[in-house]
């Protein structure tokens, strides 16, 4: 075990890269150690321990030169004026304190950088630089240089109409809370035993001055409540928001009349209580990941220039700017950006974002690749034949969203319960007025709007965001993250799963080494380790992932020849390891349906590596244990190979389908939808992105969470995969808090009901009631949901 | 008593005042962030005396190795005015 790395804290194995006498894990590390320490920014090393980021790349050369393009700079930039410039980027390792202070203090790192405010929420760093002095491209550079890569999208954060309606949501929350507590004030004398000796100037000033400052209540901050009202009345669904506004409405009028006509102060402070307990709520259920997206499409996948060869010459031209028949040059670790022809080059194509297949594909010249792959090796030149629009993958994304989710989401059990109990509530108030036509013709109209103000169904409206709000904070304590807090209740109707295998049920990066030669021992184990550790092609890191041991040796000349192996000498032998050309210089024979890496030392062949995505950690106990209450279907992309290691996992035979492109996928689970199923994909590529998108719920399988993942309505970090059934079993426990809360509303509601039926609905009993129904069933929801977490999701927090 | 119609308006003044604080605290952005400020104001004051230094590639690792407080000397690539 070696000492960990100052920056990263990764383990630095027997030889350190040593600097100032301090260890590194490799030179990457040691560099940024160098730039910080020149710049006397070790602070960074002060505020957090090891807070760096372990980054395997080589120099970014190129990559980066479509940042000097004038099109793409105006389309990034934020503003730019005079010189000055800024410019908002998205940074997913923004992880720590340390993070915030260095992004911060930018400017000590070059003086063209005028400022640097970091969003830790957002993991954004808004810039603002000068122009002459350093252009975006060299500020990107400057970023990653320091290992803090910005991902650039020309999409405009798409989420400013959330954050605006934040705000106003903020907003509205003030103002009502200014109003609710100026009017308590104003409406104490009266609960208090005397209040009626108050004089009577006095009451009359309180009453006009609450009605004057109820009025941006009523009219602007429960705005929301009449357009959604009259918005699902158009779609004839009573919705919830119908007897709230109702009743906001009959409280106005009713405080309007005993104020004017000098009756009585009113119900002001009950009305201002009441919407002030619904704004809380809204926004406890809007809390959101800020730095998710669940939206993304391929735009913010793809990349945003691309080279073009025109006449020999490298050109670099926006992405939309590709058309059908241009020739483009695609360097290592670059996408496909359209499906194309390959001209030239040895092409291997790792597929792991489409398809979760993490092992390269070769490809020769003549063949036909899709979009979305990134080329693992030297540059490849290919012909464009697809524009980007039209890529087979990109064409799934298109596809609008059924109608029918739309519909599924709208029949929620709070709007089914709001139809009945408007309707209820109604009749009781019609009902009662009638009788009281009867009794004492001066109270008929008192008694009707009594009943309405009673009966508004602030307890009942609560009782869901606050509910599901915790739910949702649970979840995200446990690495599964929600889009929005409906997709609990749709989980919660789940009665078919569907699970992609490459990538969902296997895992990404981990492969399963079967080494089939001459035995080895520990210590060549260990040197093979040692080589791979400095290739950041997939298969090695696949293979320094499950070979064992950490104890690592120095390795000599390492070199990595693209599409061939690497090479290095450990203690003066040479070990040489790659594909079966070049490991024992005979062609590849023909494979198998297995990958293989074949070992060298010094020219004696030592036999080769089979290797085999591992299944995910945890997988049989989930399946089994889904499988009890869930019809389980598998969907790959890939050949039968593994089907007999399936069968015993999901039993049943007919529901594993095997080469199933995109669109079969998709097709599977409409079929699924149309048998009346409500269905669940959990996915994780772009080629899952059409089912995803399909199905009533999608979750996406992410080991990077910042990380790029088709739309989705749910993100489930890779290593909480075991508990996915826990998760969705959660949402039973959901739900039947919510009923539990719906009935300890009924019964404030039928307390306050026989008051108002018998015309002694006073204001204070008003002004007692309400907020008591509110906090309770409030307290009720979080409290009973945080306790059945701690229970029953009790695997731990990350 | 009329001192209490007097006391009412000053109420709603400074009512009035932290709402209107509110607002603006909510326009100016505020509370976009609600996390990084605590982080931020915990930093120690690094006052950058000299922004501009020499660009990092142009290191050396034995000058670098004793820390200069001043680098100012070594200025190069700036032609600020």
């Amino acid at each position: 075990m070696g000492k960990p790395c100052i920056h990263c804290g990764e383990d630095c194995g027997k030889h350190p890269v040593l600097w100032d006498d301090k260890p590194f894990c490799c030179n990457g590390c040691k560099t940024v150690y160098q730039i910080l320490n020149e710049k006397e920014l070790k602070q960074y090393y002060q505020i957090e321990k090891m807070p760096g980021i372990r980054v395997e790349t080589e120099p970014v050369g190129e990559k980066y030169a479509y940042l000097d393009l004038e099109e793409i700079k105006t389309k990034l930039l934020d503003f730019s004026d005079g010189g000055i410039s800024k410019v908002n980027l998205f940074i997913p390792s923004i992880h720590c304190a340390s993070c915030i202070w260095l992004l911060e203090n930018l400017s000590t790192l070059h003086s063209g950088v005028i400022n640097s405010t970091v969003n830790f929420p957002r993991k954004e760093a808004n810039i603002t630089f000068k122009e002459d002095e350093i252009t975006l491209r060299q500020v990107v550079e400057l970023l990653a240089s320091i290992h803090y890569i910005p991902e650039i999208t020309l999409e405009k954060s798409s989420e400013d109409p959330t954050k605006k309606s934040n705000k106003t949501l903020l907003l509205k929350i003030g103002i009502t809370g200014f109003v609710l507590m100026n009017v308590m004030m104003y409406n104490f004398p009266e609960y208090l035993p005397g209040g009626e000796l108050l004089e009577n100037d006095f009451r009359r000033l309180f009453g006009w001055l609450s009605l004057a400052l109820s009025i941006p209540v009523v009219v602007y901050t429960s705005n929301d409540y009449y357009l959604s009202a009259y918005k699902s009345l158009k779609h004839k669904i009573i919705s919830i928001d119908l007897p709230i506004a109702i009743g906001i409405i009959t409280l106005f009028l009713q405080s309007a009349f005993d104020i004017i006509t000098d009756t009585g102060i009113g119900y002001i402070d009950s009305l201002t209580g009441l919407v002030f307990f619904l704004l809380i709520g809204k926004w406890y259920q809007g809390k959101t990941y800020q730095a998710l997206s669940f939206e993304r499409d391929y735009k913010s996948y793809f990349p945003i220039a691309v080279t073009k060869i025109v006449d020999g010459k490298e050109e670099i031209i926006p992405l939309e700017k590709l058309a059908e028949g241009d020739h483009i040059l695609v360097r290592n670790q670059e996408l496909i950006p359209a499906d194309s022809r390959i001209l030239k080059g040895d092409a291997n194509i790792d597929y792991s974002f489409v398809t979760g297949e993490s092992l390269p594909v070769s490809k020769e010249v003549g063949d036909l690749i899709f979009a979305g792959g990134r080329q693992v090796g030297s540059s490849i030149e290919l012909e464009v034949y697809k524009a980007v629009e039209q890529s087979y993958l990109t064409q799934l994304w298109n596809q609008e969203k059924s109608a029918d989710k739309f519909d599924s989401r709208l029949n929620t059990l709070i709007n089914m319960v709001s139809q009945y109990f408007t309707a209820i509530i109604l009749a009781i108030a019609i009902g009662a007025g009638a009788y009281w036509l009867f009794i004492d013709k001066r109270l008929a109209v008192f008694v009707f709007t009594s009943v309405l103000i009673v009966a508004c169904p602030c307890a009942l409206a609560l009782t869901v965001p606050f509910t599901f709000g915790s739910t949702i904070r649970q979840f995200g304590r446990r690495g599964f993250y929600l889009k929005k807090t409906d997709v609990i209740e749709q989980l919660n109707k789940i009665k078919a799963i569907v699970f992609d295998k490459t990538g969902t049920i296997t895992q990404n990066k981990a492969l399963k080494a079967d080494f089939i030669g001459e035995m080895l021992s520990d210590e060549t184990i260990l040197k093979i380790k040692s080589i791979v550790r400095h290739s950041t092609h997939p298969l090695s890191a696949g293979l320094f992932l499950s070979l064992p041991g950490n104890d690592f040796y120095q390795v000599d000349n390492f070199k990595e020849l693209p599409g061939m192996g690497i090479t290095g000498f450990i203690a003066g032998s040479r070990f040489n390891i790659g594909s079966k050309k070049f490991v024992m210089g005979k062609a590849e024979e023909e494979l198998g349906l297995k990958t293989r890496v074949y070992v060298s030392k010094d020219a004696k062949a030592l036999g080769f590596f089979q290797l085999e995505n591992q299944y995910r950690q945890g997988l049989g106990e989930v399946i089994s244990d889904l499988k009890t209450n869930f019809e389980l279907h598998l969907l790959t992309g890939d050949n039968e190979a593994e089907k007999q290691n399936l069968i015993p996992l999901f039993g049943d035979e007919s529901k594993l389908q095997f080469n199933q492109s995109p669109t079969d996928k998709l097709a599977y689970v409409k079929n699924l939808k149309s048998d009346g199923k409500t269905v669940l994909m959990v996915g994780d590529g772009l080629n899952d992105a059409g089912a995803l998108n399909e199905s009533d719920v999608g979750i996406t399988i992410a080991d990077d969470i910042y990380h790029f993942s088709p739309a989705c309505d749910a993100i489930l970090e890779s290593k909480q995969f075991m508990n996915l059934n826990k998760f969705i079993r959660f949402t039973h426990t959901s739900l039947t808090v919510v009923r539990i809360s719906f009935v300890i509303s009924f019964i404030y509601n039928i307390g306050g009901l026989y008051f108002a039926v018998s015309g002694l609905l006073t204001p204070v009993i008003a002004a007692i009631l309400m907020p008591i129904s509110s906090v309770s069933v409030v307290a009720f929801a979080t409290f009973t949901i945080a306790h059945f977490a701690r229970r029953n999701l009790s695997f731990g927090k990350n | 008593m009329s001192v209490i119609f007097f006391l009412i308006a000053i109420g709603i003044i400074v009512a009035g005042g932290f709402l209107a604080a509110f607002i603006w605290s909510v326009k100016s952005g505020q509370y976009d962030d609600d996390y990084t400020p605590s982080v931020r104001m915990l930093f120690d004051n690094y006052a950058p005396e000299d922004d501009h230094v020499q660009e990092a590639e142009e290191r050396k690792p034995e000058n670098a190795s004793s820390p200069k407080k001043n680098s100012k000397t070594s200025n190069r690539n700036n032609n600020k005015s």
